[in-house]
């Protein structure tokens, strides 16, 4: 039996597919689809990603001076509370996988959808939910405690919308909980036949991975943020030195699950630039069992260096210098992914689409954002740039110039397949330019001001450090830029883009099987694999497959 | 997900067994073993949660990824109480190498930021004054 | 190691008349059944690292005023406590029985069995109420009511401390055997319809799998908060 092939993949598919069956509110809102669920969480993310960006652009507004001469203090702390809540727990944790992974986990392995399709329905629901409390406190005033929710400062003294924020956090943690839950059992039991675990796409690895951190990280931050607002609500005293409680431990608990929470923003992404990487090189990863293997490496190792985070907070030395060594460790598969996508470059026929822009972009920034998490995971040096702004350069290395690049890299490659339309390559590649350049002038002076002792979360600065704050600042507005334009310009292709063939990029994969967009149940046909994962050896470029040429 | 033969015989056994352990338990409690209690009490609760899990959970008769799954689980429990332990066992001895400028106070250092004149557990710390 | 799907699925079931629980996106009901169990199994993970948070603060103050904690806890009723547990293992009992009728077909079985373990579930939570008011009662809330004299005064606020986990713990699992109870509830109405049998009995068995682990949970938490120094007592 042959792979379910569409009988001519050159002409633009037509006929019912996902989107066009069944119309109105109602069909979208109690959709099983995974598909359909991907595109409202497309929505959604996208939603609290522009309020993140808000703050964002507050923040850089007030740090082009060194007084805090634009908002309040305690105003400017509410704002970078709510940047990184919006961003964390509403953007990063959800976007690679509720999107693109809701959308393509089943198509890749051959399933008609994910085991459990009332439940990602329901894993939306409880992310709305969770982010209308959230927005519900951001309107009425925010916190100030930082993403972070340290105590005693979240329990006892802050006095903003604490119990809400960390309602509305508590629920979006089960949101990713049974998309987790959902993804492992669909990869266990749903593959088609000749699907076998070493056949399978890079992206079905990262996103196993990424599920298996979201069932065992999660679970510890919801039952302490449970803690946390019975304290506040009882005046409990768990985490209460005066009440013989210890606010260390309330880090301990946070961070046992938000140091896996970074692996879990970052492995998606891993897995959509391995995908990226082979078909745009035309080439099988390199090293692809290593690559798949690191990613389970970096899941397990990701659960046992959570206090590095914690150096300065009276840990014991101890402690601090065993989770020091495995932070170095941790980062070793890492750069084992790095090696193999640059090796698989070497002799690929590369081209240059807008989604290898931001693969590129990735591999690169990545690497540097990687690179000075080996830098503070360096106990000795972590004392001196703890709660600097090279801390912050360095997360906004990894989750911007990483994740955020691989996301968006993933939606321009996967778009003509998710939307059966092409975004017009030129505006595209505009974007990327804008975002890389942008990034790199925001985020790279906050190295140098870290280093020069300039601390995080303040709304002041001494004046030493306008020059690079300011720079910085100009480096947000053409990052904003390269953000907005892909909103325009993609939403201009729904109306207006030439419309799809089933396999644009002349990848390999069984998403590239099946018509542009796809049908409800994804298959007319069960495929049956029969080769690897990047078999591109019959796949020499023609004149058929011009990728993005084909589009102007 | 039970392949064998069903039969009333394991369930009616382990409850038995489950019922003795809670007796046991309880019995073992009435007795100062000194830091033995709790050990014992563990192993205890532990051999009652394998019995339930193995045959009332049907894990016996289960597939291989299915008691992963639950080795995997617990193994993580371990990792987050381990390892959290981990800091809070060597406070003490870091405490000693960084010249901590007071006594902590109780067993086992709290790890306090400042004099916030916390708690104190004279039954166990050295320094007990009086009995309870 | 792990499973490739069943090669059935691939080919028409052309002739085969579809179980009637069988779910579009399925193959086959076996594959239907893994994925739920494997489902199932997966919530369990994560419920025991939720309980796990509980477990790690339980541990770590424990470990630091273990005498106070002993003090404390000769205030909570072992009696009580004891019988909770012999209750909550009979209902694992009940539970295993009554997916042991649906799997040798013993269909009226399976709603006696089900209404029994619904009762001895309810009866744990009635002793619970019961000692959640004596503890109201002796001032042993932790907060306003809390009595702080009825201890030394550096006894009071650790002492305070274990009342907080106690009810933290026991609360939280508490609500867990609530929402056990609301599943077998379901269950008996879906039994009562006669939807289980010896050829799909999957939610029970689900269920089980939960109540189990909810047990699983007050295994522990009985030693670990009641029987603190009770020789002591």
């Amino acid at each position: 039996m042959s792979h379910a092939v569409s009988t001519d993949i050159h002409a633009p598919s037509s006929g019912t597919n996902y989107l066009n069956n069944g119309y109105g509110l109602r069909s979208w809102l109690l959709t099983r689809d995974h598909k359909r669920i991907a595109i409202l969480y497309l929505l959604s993310v996208t939603l609290f990603f522009f309020i993140g960006g808000i703050m964002a652009m507050l923040i850089r507004l007030e740090l082009l001076t060194p007084e805090g001469d634009l908002l309040q203090a305690d105003t400017y702390n509410r704002v970078f509370s709510m940047h990184g809540i919006s961003m964390v727990f509403f953007f990063l944790i959800p976007a690679i996988p509720a999107v693109l992974g809701n959308f393509l986990v089943p198509l890749m392995i051959g399933a008609k959808d994910l085991a459990f399709p009332r439940i990602n329905l329901l894993s939306w629901y409880l992310y709305m939910f969770g982010g209308a409390f959230t927005l519900w406190a951001m309107i009425h005033g925010g916190v100030d405690t930082g993403w972070t929710f340290y105590t005693p400062l979240s329990t006892h003294y802050a006095q903003g919308q604490v119990m809400m924020a960390a309602l509305g956090v508590f629920i979006a943690g089960f949101s990713s909980i049974l998309t987790g839950l959902n993804f492992v059992v669909t990869i266990h039991r749903m593959r088609a036949p000749g699907m076998t675990w070493f056949r399978l796409p890079l992206f079905i690895w990262s996103h196993y991975a990424t599920s298996l951190i979201m069932l065992l990280g999660t679970p510890v931050i919801a039952v302490t943020i449970l803690m946390l607002a019975a304290e506040r609500a009882f005046h409990l005293g768990l985490f209460d030195p005066r009440l013989g409680g210890d606010p260390v431990l309330f880090q301990h608990l946070f961070w046992f699950y938000s140091h896996p929470a970074v692996y879990i923003m970052v492995l998606p992404a891993m897995g959509v630039v391995s995908e990226l990487i082979a078909a745009f090189s035309r080439k099988p990863v390199f090293g692809y069992k290593i690559v798949a293997i690191a990613s389970i490496a970096i899941a397990v190792l990701g659960f046992l260096v959570w206090g590095h985070h914690m150096f300065v907070s009276g840990q014991s030395i101890y402690a601090s210098t065993v989770f020091s060594l495995l932070s170095m460790l941790v980062a070793i598969p890492s750069a084992v992914k790095v090696f193999n996508w640059t090796a698989t470059l070497y002799e690929g026929s590369v081209s240059w689409d807008t989604p290898m822009l931001y693969a590129l972009g990735f591999i690169g920034l990545f690497t540097i954002g990687g690179l000075t998490g080996v830098m503070i995971g360096t106990l000795g040096i972590d004392i001196h740039l703890h709660d600097t702004y090279f801390i912050v350069a360095h997360f906004h290395y990894v989750m911007v110039g990483g994740t955020i690049m691989a996301y968006l890299g993933g939606l321009h490659y996967w778009w003509p397949k998710i939307t059966g339309r092409k975004y017009r390559p030129f505006w595209a590649k505009i974007s990327a330019m804008l975002v890389f350049v942008g990034f790199n002038l925001t985020f790279f002076p906050q190295f140098l001001l870290g280093y020069m002792g300039m601390p995080r979360r303040y709304w002041s600065y001494a004046p030493e450090f306008q020059v690079l704050n300011v720079l910085s600042t100009a480096g947000a507005s053409i990052l904003g830029i390269g953000y907005l334009l892909p909103a325009f310009y993609f939403a201009w292709s729904m109306r207006y883009g030439e419309k799809s063939e089933d396999n644009p990029w002349g990848a390999v994969g069984l998403e590239w099987q099946t018509s542009s967009p796809p049908p409800t149940f994804n298959f007319h046909e069960t495929p049956i694999v029969t080769h690897d994962a990047y078999d591109y050896h019959d796949q020499r470029p023609t004149t058929a497959h011009k990728g993005e040429a084909a589009l102007v | 997900m039970s392949e064998h033969q069903p039969s009333i015989r394991p369930y009616i056994l382990v409850f038995l067994a489950l019922m003795v352990l809670t007796a046991a338990t309880v019995l073992v409690a009435k007795f100062d073993l000194g830091a033995a209690n709790d050990i014992v009490a563990l192993v205890i609760a532990v051999t009652k949660a394998t019995l339930v899990v193995l045959f009332f959970m049907h894990v016996k008769y289960s597939t291989r990824l299915t008691k992963l799954t639950v080795i995997g689980s617990v193994l993580w429990l371990a990792f987050l109480i381990g390892v959290t332990m981990m800091d809070y066992a060597s406070r003490r001895m870091s405490d000693e190498v960084r010249g901590a400028p007071y006594e902590a106070p109780g067993r086992g250092s709290a790890g306090q930021l400042g004099d916030v004149g916390g708690p104190t557990d004279p039954v166990s710390s050295p320094a007990a004054a009086d009995g309870e | 190691m792990f499973n490739p799907a069943p090669s059935s699925g691939n080919v028409s079931v052309a002739g085969q008349v579809h179980h009637p629980a069988l779910q579009h996106h399925f193959d086959t009901l076996e594959q239907q059944k893994e994925s739920s169990s494997l489902g199932m199994w997966m919530f369990l993970v994560t419920e025991v690292l939720f309980f796990g948070g509980l477990f790690a603060t339980y541990v770590l103050y424990r470990l630091r005023f273990p005498g106070v904690f002993a003090e404390a806890s000769h205030h909570l009723n072992v009696p009580m406590g004891a019988l909770n547990t012999a209750v909550l293992i009979c209902s694992s009992l009940t539970m295993a029985l009554a997916i042991y009728a649906a799997q040798v077909n013993k269909k009226k079985a399976i709603v006696p069995w089900l209404v029994a373990t619904i009762l001895l579930g309810a009866t744990f939570l009635v002793v619970k109420a019961f000692e959640y008011k004596e503890k109201f009662t002796h001032h042993l809330v932790p907060g306003p009511n809390f009595d702080l004299t009825q201890f030394s005064p550096d006894h009071a606020r650790p002492a305070e401390m274990f009342f907080s986990l106690y009810f933290v713990m026991t609360g939280v699992h508490a609500l867990h055997m609530i929402i056990g109870i609301g599943l077998l509830s379901w269950l008996v109405v879906q039994s009562r319809k006669g939807r289980f049998d010896s050829t799909y009995y999957n939610p029970l068995e689900m269920s089980g799998l939960y109540w189990h682990f909810v047990d699983i949970v007050w295994i522990f938490l009985f030693p670990l908060l009641y029987l603190l120094g009770y020789h002591a007592r």
